[in-house]
């Protein structure tokens, strides 16, 4: 073969590293892949077993408001109703949304429109931190100090919702005030002098202009916030009472799907109902976390259109 | 002909960014009704001294401003001087066109919403009269509505121009208000302004020599903080009496 032909088909060693990089990230992406896949597929099998194993109903699963997978009731079923963990678990994500939107709003502003410099020396680091305790600290905080603070207001035993709601509060705010400072320092600078110089004020141009363009990001900080706050378990149960019935104030004793999960699923027997029961729970909080991120997505989606 | 009357008047001017001078003592006064336009390099300070005229320099930290500048005889660097009002009554247009990401009735009435006018007719007769000042009222009345964004650039420049027009100023600064634009926009927004002359007071940056000769009056030429010669504009482009002017203007620098 002639030595040109010979050097064109041969493979030159950047060819030869390209390959082998496309190779490794091929690798490495198809591994994690299946790992989600697999965790799915193990987490529906056993989920679904309840309804076709065990042929509990799925709308009476999602309705019925009485836990106790080990008891029969009249008509021989097994009671398996999961609404007052729903409940509790919508409940708290819900409410401490709510309660860290306005502040974790006002802290954004603080940090980029008003002193930028305050912001970045103290309060960057201070969310920073906030971040990083484990929710172990958060859980035994609220413990100590939330639910006997209840407890001396309202009376009862102080476990509940409310506590709960208040612990989610503080461990989401980080979360929703890094984004929604991401979101507004995101907000070009050109818009900020374009209504300055139309003679708005500063509040002016912060409320109508700089928010207003800054919604999109804001609003998927704070669903991150509630994605958050829907899966954390440890802290949640450690405040919440851990009592599996429908709450009847948000000072009475309630449950979350998480809390229910980790106090339980170490006292079942593997493919029995209540464990099979668990299970479903456990489909129903990853079906809920995939919902987050297709909402996340979707605003993201939404704020790019109108920019 | 009648002297004309004096609306900003503007002496020994100095401005430091820091430690550095950008503005080394200005003097320059200018005419109701006229087309004033600011020529130099880059850097020259062109844009700077004109950003001073409705303090827009007050938003970057570190910089220090001495000299008096003077609005129908009030000073408007005076401790009581209400710096919104000013800029209702100094409007300007930046370089790159910068609409909100709202619609274009909405860019528009902006400034009438900031002054709490809420009345729908008033909103709508600003919103067409201001569209048809700024020449783009044909091209956008029919979607009114739709984002600001979706605008070519030469359109987003006019709605730019139609929001400040809308809150009536007295005076509107242009900082090379078509440097990013093309020429056939460029032109459109170069005769939109000489229809604007008789309302209102135009200064204008540009680094367009063409663009100076064509439209402005008067024509001040900076060079390195310093004001190097203001006169009228077709005796400077054709009897330049600094030689730096003239270099300026015939291309052998900057």
């Amino acid at each position: 073969m002639d030595p040109i032909r010979e050097a064109m088909l041969k493979k030159s060693h950047s060819a030869k590293l390209e390959r082998r990089g496309k190779t490794i990230s091929l690798v490495c992406i198809s591994l994690i892949v299946i790992v989600v896949v697999a965790i799915f597929f193990f987490v529906a099998s056993k989920g679904l077993a309840t309804f076709f194993q065990n042929k509990i109903n799925l709308w009476s699963f999602l309705t019925k408001s009485v836990w106790n997978p080990s008891m029969k009731d009249a008509h021989g079923n097994p009671e398996v109703g999961a609404l007052p963990m729903i409940v509790g678990s919508f409940g708290v994500t819900f409410l401490s949304a709510i309660i860290a939107t306005p502040f974790a709003v006002g802290a954004g502003i603080f940090m980029t429109e008003i002193s930028r410099k305050w912001g970045q020396k103290i309060l960057q680091p201070v969310i920073e931190l906030l971040v990083g305790i484990p929710s172990v600290v958060y859980g035994f905080i609220g413990l100590s100090v939330v639910v006997p603070f209840i407890r001396h207001i309202f009376g009862g035993t102080g476990f509940g919702i409310l506590a709960g709601t208040f612990v989610l509060f503080v461990m989401i705010l980080p979360t929703v005030t890094s984004m929604t400072v991401d979101a507004l320092k995101a907000v070009p600078r050109h818009y900020r002098e374009a209504s300055l110089a139309l003679g708005a004020t500063r509040w002016q141009t912060i409320y109508r202009v700089v928010l207003r363009a800054a919604i999109p990001g804001i609003l998927t900080g704070i669903v991150f916030g509630m994605a958050r706050a829907f899966g954390e378990a440890l802290a949640v149960q450690m405040v919440i009472g851990n009592a599996a019935l429908l709450p009847k104030n948000l000072v009475s004793p309630a449950s979350t799907l998480t809390s229910v999960l980790t106090s339980g699923i170490g006292n079942t027997v593997m493919g029995s109902l209540e464990n099979n029961a668990l299970w479903s729970l456990a489909l129903l909080l990853l079906l809920m976390s995939l919902a987050f991120n297709l909402l996340i997505r979707w605003i993201g989606k939404k704020g790019e259109l109108n920019k | 002909m009648a002297e004309a009357q004096k609306i900003i008047t503007s002496s020994d001017v100095h401005l430091f960014y820091g430690k550095f001078e950008a503005l080394k003592g200005i003097n320059l006064d200018f005419n109701q009704h006229e087309i004033t336009a600011l020529i130099g390099p880059s850097g020259c300070g062109k844009s700077t001294y004109l950003r001073t005229l409705n303090r827009m320099n007050d938003l970057i930290p570190d910089v220090t401003i001495t000299g008096t500048i003077s609005l129908r005889g009030q000073n408007i660097y005076a401790p009581s001087e209400d710096v919104v009002q000013l800029r209702k009554q100094v409007g300007m247009v930046f370089q790159q066109p910068n609409p909100f990401p709202f619609s274009i009735y909405e860019n528009v009435i902006y400034g009438l919403r900031l002054a709490g006018v809420k009345d729908k007719r008033e909103l709508d007769e600003a919103v067409e009269t201001s569209l048809k000042q700024a020449a783009i009222w044909d091209e956008v009345k029919d979607h009114l509505h739709d984002s600001a964004l979706s605008l070519s650039g030469g359109q987003q420049q006019r709605v730019c121009i139609a929001r400040v027009l809308a809150v009536k100023p007295d005076v509107i600064l242009l900082d090379e208000p078509t440097s990013a634009l093309d020429p056939i926009s460029s032109t459109q927004i170069e005769n939109m302004l000489l229809g604007l002359r008789d309302q209102y007071t135009i200064i204008l940056v540009t680094h367009s020599m063409h663009q100076a000769s064509r439209i402005s009056d008067k024509t001040a030429f900076f060079l390195t903080g310093n004001l190097i010669e203001f006169a009228d504009t077709k005796q400077m482009f054709l009897n330049p009496k600094e030689k730096e002017t003239e270099d300026y203007i015939t291309g052998r620098f900057g």
